[in-house]
């Protein structure tokens, strides 16, 4: 087992070994991803990119042990997956609250799961809400927040939980610009901290030389990896420095060529 | 504060179409009962007792028809929409029995359980069961997966996926199914007691035919009106309580 529940932090090493994945729709079968094998090193935080539609939240949800992959497996330090856990953390697109839950019980939900006692889970959810700045909010019930206070919400819930590997997808995506880079500065450093596993997936190549350790550029529809871009800068980054905008634009002609293929 | 309005303009309307009826004599005075003569049947009734007796027997079957139904609606509706091969077994009966009109059966339930109480219990049961059932299973079966996955990535088993999401997401379907259940119960009661009571308020009425009494059909029928909408207005009250976090937005 890795270190699994609340209070465990560092991370654990995911290897994605060869995964194919083809969905049958209306009797054919149709791939959409093609061989994908990358590891993620234990405290590392790799960034996905690619277009709309080329698999990355398939991808993600394969690591996370909600879909079986067609071919191909996933190990987390050493050992193939067989359905979801704690030890993986997930952050959904589309949020994924418990409507019926108050902000504050949604992030306790792990911790309480877990059988954490009333009063260490009431110091986590504070610290969580403070970290995603919804400490006013915290009563609230999903319908009444906005997008962006959703996701926020959804961020809070899955670290609350203390998971070792945390796979996020486009998590920041509904946030106004200023709220998005305080949280990208706060996970990078949670990070420099924790030092978890992450799998980001973003369509900001800003966001992710900010953010990763690796970006891996994805093909369009059906997804394989097109490349894998190592960032060397230092932890803490400034988005001004002339490294930092090298990479920016040679990734960027990267995805540009995927993107314009689906348009043609 | 429009709907006491509207029923007060309703019992004025009916106030006036009686007495002027009377007093024009458009038809027999006796068969368009005014709002004083009802209430006086209801008041002679009182006086002696019967009229509580036969409000009491007809809510204890409606509660012992309708709780029995709502009990087995719910466990089999958990095991069928929890159970994929339960419910490939138990569709296809319910789906077969369940267009059948209730009342077709009725005379069934006098040959089986006889005149007494559990004919009508039984039938009150059996009427209700399957509006009920069908919601709860349906509500049970549109849980949304992705709320299933967020809480198994967070640690939950098998148990507490089904106490932590399965349950709170289907309850507003099943508060619903229960409520629909129950207005279909104070509907089914008067059939029931129309055949073969001795009280009830559907028994009453029929009374009221048998001798020629249209006041006391007409004072049955509010009878049971209010009794309903009292109770629908408790399981709406509480409905709403328990599913706050919906009606916030
Ligand atoms: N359950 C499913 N059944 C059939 N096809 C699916 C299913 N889920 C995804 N797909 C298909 O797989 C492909 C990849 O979808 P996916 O959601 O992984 O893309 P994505 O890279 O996350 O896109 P986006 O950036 O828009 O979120 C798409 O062509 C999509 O239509
Ligand atoms: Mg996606």
């Amino acid at each position: 087992m890795s270190t699994v529940g609340v209070g465990g932090a560092g991370g654990a090493r995911v290897q994605i070994e060869g995964v194919h994945k083809s969905f049958t729709l209306d009797g054919r079968s149709a791939p959409a991803l093609i061989d994908i094998s990358l590891e993620v090193q234990t405290g590392e935080l790799l960034c996905l990119l690619g277009p709309s539609g080329c698999g990355k939240s398939t991808l993600l949800n394969i690591v996370a042990g909600f879909l079986p992959p067609t071919g191909g497996r996933v190990l987390v330090d050493g050992s193939p997956i067989t359905g979801p856990g704690p030890e993986r953390g997930v952050v959904f697109q589309e949020y994924v609250l418990f409507p019926w839950l108050t902000v504050a019980q949604n992030i306790e939900f792990g911790p309480r799961l877990m059988g954490v006692p009333a009063a260490r889970c009431r110091e986590i959810t504070a610290r969580y809400l403070e970290m995603v700045g919804l400490s006013e909010h915290a009563t609230k019930f999903p319908v009444q927040l906005s997008g962006g206070m959703k996701q926020r919400v959804a961020i809070a819930r899955a670290l609350a939980n203390s998971p070792s590997i945390v796979l996020m997808d486009e998590p920041f995506g509904a946030l106004d610009a200023q709220t998005r880079e305080v949280m990208q500065e706060e996970l990078s450093r949670i990070q420099r901290v924790e030092h978890k596993t992450i799998v980001f997936v973003t369509h900001s190549i800003r966001e992710a030389v900010y953010l990763a350790d690796r970006v891996v550029v994805m093909t369009s529809s059906p997804g394989r990896i097109k490349e894998v871009f190592p960032i060397k800068l230092p932890e803490t980054r400034n988005r001004f420095a002339p490294e930092f905008t090298h990479y920016e634009s040679e990734i960027t002609r990267v995805v540009k060529e995927e993107v314009a293929k689906v348009h043609e | 504060m429009i709907r006491a309005l509207a029923l007060v303009a309703f019992l004025i309307v009916w106030a006036a179409v009686s007495h002027g009826n009377r007093s024009l004599q458009a038809m027999n005075p006796i068969l368009l009962p005014t709002p004083g003569e009802v209430v006086a049947v209801a008041v002679s009734l009182a006086r002696d007792g019967s009229l509580e007796r036969h409000l009491l027997v007809s809510s204890l079957r409606i509660a012992e028809g309708f709780g029995l139904a709502a009990v087995t609606a719910l466990a089999l509706g958990v095991l069928v929409g929890l159970y994929t091969p339960a419910r490939l077994a138990v569709e296809p009966v319910i789906e077969f029995v369940r267009p059948i009109p209730p009342l077709a059966f009725l005379p069934m339930f006098l040959v089986w359980f006889g005149l007494g109480e559990t004919s009508k219990v039984a039938f009150i049961t059996y009427t209700t069961f399957f509006p009920m059932f069908v919601g709860i299973t349906a509500s049970l079966l549109r849980v949304d997966i992705m709320l299933l996955r967020a809480a198994a990535s967070l640690g939950a088993t098998r148990l507490q996926l089904l106490r932590r999401v399965v349950v709170p997401a289907a309850l507003p379907g099943i508060v619903v199914a229960l409520r629909l259940g129950f207005g279909l119960a104070i509907f089914v009661i008067v059939g029931a007691e129309f055949m073969g009571a001795d009280a009830g308020l559907g028994h009453l009425i029929m009374e009221g035919r048998v001798f020629f009494n249209p006041a006391q059909i007409v004072m049955g029928a509010l009878l049971l009106g209010i009794f309903g909408s009292l109770v629908n207005g408790l399981l709406l009250a509480a409905e709403r309580r328990a599913l706050r976090w919906r009606a916030l937005r």
